[in-house]
């Protein structure tokens, strides 16, 4: 039987999963997408330092993401010097948009996977409250705050009207936490939208501001750094961040990653299902020196899942990390099926139809060194556990203890056991909790820095006469972004985004082997082929964004997945 | 009263940008009160979310699909306007509906809805709107305006612009 899960309504094809089905289990998977690939046509011939005010526009969730990468990328080309304060405040824009971005992913976009909203109403709120006091510290986790969570949530169940929680296969057999678990998770998930707020309220800050940062530059940031200005970077606005570094720190800490282990050791079959392409890449990121050869996280490479063959990256002149990207079209939808690199690569499009041995994708297939890779924040996770990064053994160490602990295991959960579907939304909260710990980390930095009396923020970049090429990496939420430039006589000549999302999700490659999507939905158990919810528990664990940012109303088609079971 | 005229879109595929090219005028052109925020959305969602609680009204001005002829100005209150926000693009990225939605659940959404749409003519890749839409500015910015006077805004024309 073959089933096609296409979330997508107004563009047929932007992310869609076909899968062959036999036995109640996936036995053959095709990963299709419709991926941005016009940046270049828009930024050719235009001002290299303005590149990064349009490559934010790529993606409605990502924008400061294609930003940061874009600056770097044109640093890189012209090989600059950035001043500390400059890193510093980037760096806190990074961290703090990473932390809202993955407590939106797990509570406002993958928990309603394994958390039935219907049964919460069914829970005891006393017991509920019991339960979460017994797992953390949390302050909220009281009877009475779980008591007005459930009611509001009957109102809204009676009122007809689902909203946000209308789309989920509410009653599925492969949801099985009690109705106290569920009442607790829907509990935090009204606490997430409240403290992913916070977070924001960084970027807000220091990006003067949002969705769309201002304060970037090629050579450095905007922000005038003077503690007696109002216009300015002041310290009370310093202060004010870190309130909301200290308040995000404690939702990281004693709910997310806690409610993550929860579901973890209630769904332990979980670490069985979607290990996939186990060849893991991450890139360093929050630099801490001028260069770019210092980094608070590091990254690098590991080969079939075994942290011991771990190769870092070690800095923007990593010639490891440049002469290793490729990307073919074998399976396609372009005319050169050949693997290229980013600064060759070749947009012109040949559409097909969707063909099971051809071409059946708008993603091409990217390779490190001719491997597939997983990237994200398990992979991220798990370079940052083999280079020795203390806080990120110390959250992994304490998210497989609490999963141990609540499943009775008698010990903590290997760290194989992060091979998984599970596994990802696992890293994704102790990269949060890393995350926070390095955010809190940089804005000591910057206080540290103007403290003693720097308060450059900006190195004016000159271009030469002829070509340069550069490329800027960044860890992203959803893994390694790389922008690659050609610039001539100061004018941008070719431009590359390889977004997280185009190795994960691209189809087969040059040699016929399966991306990562595909790899890991193989052996998916599917109980309803009608409802294939653990064929959506697999991909939405790679947080995919294909989001090319089409923003358009259509009030003819409100429909959210589509289910098409053959 | 606080008040939030919204543009969204894509200004990266040419029609579709023409929420965020109206604020962006309404902006250059008026001289708004203090309780008028112009936000540009782009495609963002969550990231919004804590501009847009606890508002009384909230505009929003989009590229809108319809079986109407390109150019032509739709203008929608009240129930009619968060169920044409629910399409999503991605499984990942969360629209308005979304937001208005967990705004809801918080009990912080606006208190008044309003959508000033537009049916675009051409979404290929490019930063210029089309003229048949470039030609629909003025009048959308226009609408915008005579929305916020009606609720008893004090939008005034600035001198030189």
């Amino acid at each position: 039987m073959r089933i096609t899960v296409d979330p997508i309504t107004r563009i047929e094809g932007h992310l869609r999963v076909d899968c062959e089905v036999e036995d109640g289990k996936v036995t053959n998977a095709w990963s299709s997408g419709q991926m941005w690939r016009g940046i270049e046509l828009i930024l050719r011939g235009r001002d290299p330092r303005d590149a990064w005010v349009f490559t934010q526009r790529i993606c409605g969730v990502c924008t400061t993401v294609h930003a940061i990468a874009s600056v770097r990328a044109v640093e890189n080309a012209l090989d600059m010097e950035i001043p500390l304060n400059a890193q510093y405040i980037r760096n806190m824009i990074v961290a703090a948009h990473g932390i809202h971005d993955h407590i939106v992913h797990f509570y406002q976009l993958s928990a309603l996977d394994w958390v039935d909203i219907v049964s919460a109403l069914q829970a005891d709120p006393q017991a509920a409250s019991s339960l979460a006091q017994s797992l953390s510290g949390w302050h909220r986790n009281s009877a009475q705050e779980f008591r007005q969570v459930q009611q509001r949530l009957q109102a809204f169940v009676d009122s007809g009207q689902l909203g946000v929680f209308g789309s989920g296969y509410w009653g599925h057999e492969a949801m099985i936490l009690e109705p106290e678990v569920n009442l607790m998770a829907v509990a935090h998930y009204m606490q997430a939208l409240e403290f992913q707020r916070k977070a924001n309220q960084i970027v807000a800050i220091l990006g003067s501001k949002t969705p769309h940062i201002q304060n970037l530059a090629v050579g450095g940031v905007a922000n005038p750094i003077n503690f007696d200005s109002q216009s300015t970077l002041t310290l009370e606005r310093l202060l004010q961040i870190k309130r909301f570094i200290d308040e995000v720190g404690s939702f990281v800490k004693d709910v997310y990653l806690i409610d993550v282990a929860a579901v973890g050791a209630k769904y332990a079959d979980w670490t069985n299902y979607g290990a996939g392409v186990t060849n893991y890449m991450s890139v360093p990121d929050l630099p801490i020196d001028t260069r770019g050869t210092e980094f608070a996280l590091p990254g690098g490479y590991i080969s079939g899942g075994d942290v011991g063959t771990f190769r870092p990256i070690s800095s923007y002149h990593d010639d490891y990390f440049r002469d290793g990207v490729k990307e073919d079209a074998k399976h396609a939808w372009y005319e050169n099926d050949a693997a290229l690199h980013p600064y060759d690569g070749e947009t012109e499009p040949h559409y097909t139809d969707f063909q099971d041995d051809g071409k059946y994708s708008w993603v091409k297939a990217p390779t490190f060194y001719d491997e597939r890779v997983q990237v994200g924040p398990l992979a991220n996770v798990l370079c940052m556990y083999a280079a020795g990064h203390e806080p990120t053994q110390r959250y992994t160490n304490l998210a497989l203890e609490t999963v141990g602990s609540i499943a009775g295991l008698g010990g903590p959960l290997p760290v194989d056991a992060l091979h998984s579907t599970i596994g990802r939304h696992a890293a994704r909260a102790v990269r949060c909790a890393v995350m926070h710990e390095a955010l809190g980390d940089q804005w000591s930095r910057l206080m540290e820095n103007i403290g003693s009396g720097d308060t450059d923020t900006f190195n004016r970049p000159v271009f030469p006469a002829g070509e340069v090429r550069g490329y800027g990496f960044h860890e992203a939420p959803r893994g390694v972004l790389s922008h690659w430039i050609v610039i001539d006589d100061g004018k941008i000549a070719n431009y590359q985004a390889v977004v997280p999302s185009t190795w994960n999700a691209g189809p087969r490659d040059i040699n016929d082997a399966m991306g990562p999507y595909e790899a890991s939905l193989m052996d998916n158990p599917v109980a309803d082929p009608e409802k294939p919810l653990e064929v959506i528990r697999t991909v939405h664990s790679f947080d995919p964004c294909l989001a090319c940012a089409i923003h358009m109303v259509d009030p003819d088609n409100n429909e959210l997945v589509r289910v098409k079971a053959l | 009263m606080p008040t939030v005229v919204l543009g969204l879109g894509n200004i990266l595929l040419g029609d579709e940008g023409v929420g965020v090219r109206v604020v962006e005028a309404l902006e250059a052109r008026y001289d708004l009160p203090p309780e008028i925020t112009v936000i540009d959305g782009g495609t963002s969602g969550m990231d919004m979310m804590d501009m847009l609680a606890g508002l009384d009204e909230l505009i929003v001005v989009d590229a809108l699909r319809t079986d109407k002829p390109p150019g032509t100005i739709v203008h929608l209150t009240g129930d009619a306007v968060p169920a044409l926000f629910r399409t999503r693009i991605s499984p990942h990225q969360l629209g308005l509906s979304e937001v208005l939605g967990a705004l809801a659940l918080l009990d912080e959404a606006p208190k008044s809805l309003t959508l000033v749409g537009v049916a675009p003519l051409d979404l290929d890749l490019g930063m210029a709107l089309s003229p048949t839409i470039a030609a629909q500015l003025d009048p959308l910015v226009e609408r915008v305006v005579a929305d916020l006077r009606d609720r008893g805004h004090q939008v005034n024309r600035k001198r030189h612009a």
